[in-house]
């Protein structure tokens, strides 16, 4: 049953990526990206990693989805939804991510990965709670920086004559 | 689902798609989309190496780190996608190929 879950969440994860990148509308590429992310938020719980598909779902779905919204109304007319826009080079392009799968994929099959089996653990806030401030609270810190940095560079940018 | 290459697997596909994305369209909006593909393959492999190398937790310290960083490089992208917008009335990534006008 789990097995099912898995293979159906990863099709939807691969097949709503293809719609990402495949079709001409802005609007539908949008919300082909929120199936896709949510795809991912389910391989994090198959993953183990309960914090992080909570995460996920807050900040890619919460916040960064809707500024991506947000972006295509703000630099489009609002009442088409239809907004359409072009690829080029597809036939190079397909034939540089076919060649770039096939690469990744001998690398995948040829490599002697670590498969260590754990006990699943019961849930993993604690853990990276513990990591996020003790050894690792110097990036931590870091990136409050980098976000506050992030904010007030995006607010400058945006104004209507800075 | 209980295998490392099927996990890897996704993310490769996802990688590739996100790539495509980025060097085929020329909106710039849509080449976002594609780099939130890419940095979604890296976390899952993040994740996946953090769970298949005996559940060790710095992976999910490095892919909140990403997911930070995601959010910090959508909102900075959108202001100049906005910007670029404004002043040139268009958001095709071709054209704008200047610095300023």
């Amino acid at each position: 049953m789990a097995d099912y879950t898995f293979w159906l969440i990863a099709a939807i994860t691969v097949i709503s990526a293809a719609f990402v990148v495949l079709n001409n509308q802005l609007v539908y590429s949008a919300v082909a990206l929120l199936f896709t992310l949510f795809g991912v938020a389910g391989l994090y719980v198959f993953l183990w990693a309960d914090f992080i598909a909570g995460v996920q779902l807050l900040v890619y779905v919460g916040g960064i989805l809707v500024l991506i919204i947000f972006g295509i109304m703000l630099t489009n007319r609002i009442s088409s939804v239809r907004i359409s826009h072009k690829s080029v080079q597809q036939g190079v392009g397909g034939a540089v991510i076919i060649w770039l799968f096939i690469f990744l994929s001998i690398v995948i099959l040829k490599t002697p990965w670590l498969n260590q089996t754990a006990m699943e653990p019961a849930s993993s806030v604690a853990q990276v709670g513990k990591l996020l401030l003790m050894k690792y609270l110097l990036p931590f810190e870091v990136i409050s920086v980098l976000l506050l940095g992030a904010l007030i560079g995006a607010a400058t940018l945006s104004r209507e004559d800075p | 689902m209980d295998q490392l290459n099927s996990y890897l697997f996704i993310a490769a596909i996802l990688f590739s798609l996100g790539v495509f994305g980025v060097i085929t369209r020329r909106n710039g909006i849509a080449v976002l989309m594609g780099v939130e593909l890419i940095l979604n393959a890296a976390n899952i492999n993040f994740i996946a190496f953090s769970r298949f190398g005996g559940m060790n937790f710095d992976g999910h310290v490095f892919g909140l780190l990403v997911i930070v960083l995601a959010a910090a490089e959508a909102a900075v992208a959108l202001a100049i996608i906005i910007n670029i917008y404004n002043n040139m009335n268009t958001i095709n990534v071709d054209q704008a190929s200047q610095l300023k006008q």
